[in-house]
């Protein structure tokens, strides 16, 4: 485990840019965890004395129409789209590379069950099929998580049977087979961990994408519903405004969400050289 | 005598391709004896590895074993369960590959790797693994075994990896093990000591074992009994000094001629002409028929004969030499 910690700080240390997108993903983490705590105002109070406010000493990002501090709101907001996200990918994730791994590594009908669903769910437009899932579930923080997980399971699944597929001849594979291990053992302790580089990156990717994904359903109505703060929702309100000069409104949260985006591709990189080992020297 | 610790009996495996049927074996058969060891060789595609494989049970899906049976300890190892296999597998019997960089899982350290062997057949407390994994690299000869026991593979040079797959190998101390051309792709010094290793290993725990190469040279000087296969077929296999002396079957006699040793000129040497035959579709029963310089119409009569003709010395030819 030391072994572990110390190449952790050899591939952040490394890489600055990786160590930035790190320190980024902490100050995220943190202000998930503490940010109704520290926001100077009411996400929800509205004051109808401050409606539409430039950015001032009282309101650092200004104020909505009907009057929120919006520093607040984008605050208060960071718990809910990383939760949305990260459960999402976790999810769609454990589903996709379990399913993916073992379609490409034992073929035949595991094979052509999980490809014909991941078809399936691929001959839709992702974003209609999320809007359609949302709609029919009902539109709730739930089936949000869950629309957004079912639309990406298919290129994990897609990603890990291409990656199992190609191992599945390696002779690590018939050596651990000789070593008198089984093969579901086989697939688990020894393919798998070696699909898992790529398929960190993608996570990833996969992360930004899914708080884009559930911040547009938010802007379409499906999301997360008025007033709850939420970086979709809080865009797609303010780009009203925007052509009457209130450029505040929509921008600050719009800056937020590229942040995470920004933050979690970044981190793709880094978290693949530390689960493979190759990338120690 | 005491019965022999594998006894393999017509062997047969084809493969079904998309192009035809290829009878990759032929109602192969030899016997290895406790402490014993046997070469198999011949050139590339005559089948050794698909018979190393096919007694290991790991055979491509596209593989089936048609006829025949592997005797192992009283034990048909081709009639045996998944499960049954698995417990001989590593623990009774191992194997050797050809290539060591490929046959070690490339994110494991090699400790971990000798550990699972030995956690897996439980002969070893987990307490005391780690240190009968150091213990196994020493046996190897793999300098300052206790740091490399967190090496990953591509930290060590091929040589070394060879090494670790013959810890690998004999962790558990099996009765017979397969080495897959395991110098292929070593330069010849590093070739030695593996070799060396094997044979000191031998000696002194007793272990069986099948060499499979193509270098007739190495086998000579490192077998008790030598297999000639060609084309699927056993079609000769004596002991290595009357092989050597008195080859019968005339693709012996020729991979012998073409093979280089000291005193022989290179252009003395003669090679074998032809090429091992397509195993698809319909065979003459002598496979090495259309390249043999004394093939006579007899040859065309099946079956194939499988004649002693010394004690312990078989020839599948219709006329020896």
């Amino acid at each position: 485990m030391t072994g572990f910690v110390r190449h952790a700080r050899y591939v952040f240390g490394e890489n600055p840019v990786t160590g930035g997108a790190l320190a980024l993903f902490l100050v995220l983490v943190v202000l998930a965890a503490i940010g109704p705590w520290i926001a100077p105002h009411d996400p929800l109070a509205s004051d109808t004395a401050k409606t539409l406010q430039p950015p001032s000493r009282a309101h650092w990002f200004g104020t909505d129409q009907v009057g929120r501090d919006i520093l607040s709101r984008v605050l208060v907001a960071t718990r809910l789209d990383l939760v949305i996200s990260i459960t999402a990918v976790a999810l769609s994730f454990a589903v996709g590379a379990t399913a993916g791994a073992a379609a490409g590594f034992f073929g035949g009908w595991t094979d052509r069950i999980v490809t014909r669903v991941t078809d399936t769910i691929m001959a839709f437009p992702l974003f209609v099929l999320a809007m359609g899932i949302v709609a029919a579930l009902g539109n709730t923080l739930g089936n949000i998580v869950l629309a957004t997980a079912i639309i990406n399971v298919p290129f994990y699944a897609r990603m890990a049977r291409a990656e199992a597929n190609v191992r599945r001849e390696a002779g690590y594979v018939d050596a651990a087979r000789l070593g008198g291990n089984g093969r579901a053992r086989v697939l688990a302790v020894h393919v798998f961990p070696n699909c898992l580089p790529p398929m960190m990156v993608q996570a990833s990717l996969n992360l930004g994408w899914a708080i884009l994904n559930a911040a547009g359903l938010s802007f379409i109505g499906l999301g997360v519903r008025p007033p709850t703060p939420e970086w979709g929702i809080m865009v797609a309100e303010g780009a009203a405004f925007i052509v009457s000069g209130e450029w505040w409104i929509a921008l600050f949260p719009g800056l937020a969400l590229m942040l995470a985006v920004f933050c979690f591709n970044l981190l793709g990189d880094g978290l693949r050289d530390l689960i493979d080992p190759r990338r120690r020297t | 005598m005491n019965p022999p610790l594998l006894s393999v009996e017509d062997l047969s495996v084809e493969f079904r391709t998309r192009e035809g049927v290829v009878q990759a074996l032929d109602r192969v058969g030899f016997t290895v004896a406790k402490g014993e060891t046997v070469g198999i060789v011949g050139e590339s595609g005559s089948g050794k590895s698909v018979t190393a494989l096919a007694i290991m049970g790991i055979l491509h899906p596209a593989a089936r074993v048609t006829a025949g049976r592997a005797v192992f300890g009283g034990l048909d190892l081709l009639a045996a369960s998944e499960r049954q296999r698995q417990e001989y597998r590593g623990r009774e019997l191992s194997m050797i590959f050809q290539n060591p960089r490929t046959a070690l899982n490339p994110i494991r350290t090699v400790g971990r790797q000798i550990s699972d062997v030995l956690l897996r057949h439980a002969n070893a407390p987990r307490a005391k693994v780690k240190t009968r994994a150091v213990e196994l690299l020493a046996r190897v000869q793999i300098p300052d075994a206790e740091r490399r026991f967190d090496a990953y593979p591509f930290e060590l040079s091929g040589g070394m990896c060879q090494r670790v797959m013959i810890a690998l190998a004999i962790a558990c101390a099996p009765a017979l093990i397969i080495a897959d051309e395991p110098t292929t792709g070593l330069d010849v010094t590093t070739q030695a000591g593996i070799l060396d290793l094997l044979d000191e290993l031998r000696t002194t725990t007793r272990t069986a074992t099948i060499l499979i190469t193509h270098d007739l040279g190495l086998a000579a000087e490192r077998c008790d009994r030598i297999v000639v296969m060609h084309a699927g077929h056993v079609v000769e296999s004596a002991s290595a000094r009357a092989l050597f002396s008195a080859p019968r079957h005339p693709y012996t006699a020729r991979l012998i001629a073409s093979t280089p040793r000291p005193g022989v000129k290179l252009a003395e040497l003669t090679p074998i002409t032809g090429a091992v035959p397509d195993l698809r579709g319909d065979l003459t029963p002598c496979r090495y028929r259309t390249r043999c310089e004394r093939a006579a119409d007899i040859c065309d009569e099946p079956p194939l004969p499988r004649a002693e003709v010394a004690t312990d010395h078989m020839v599948a030819c219709r006329s020896p030499l």
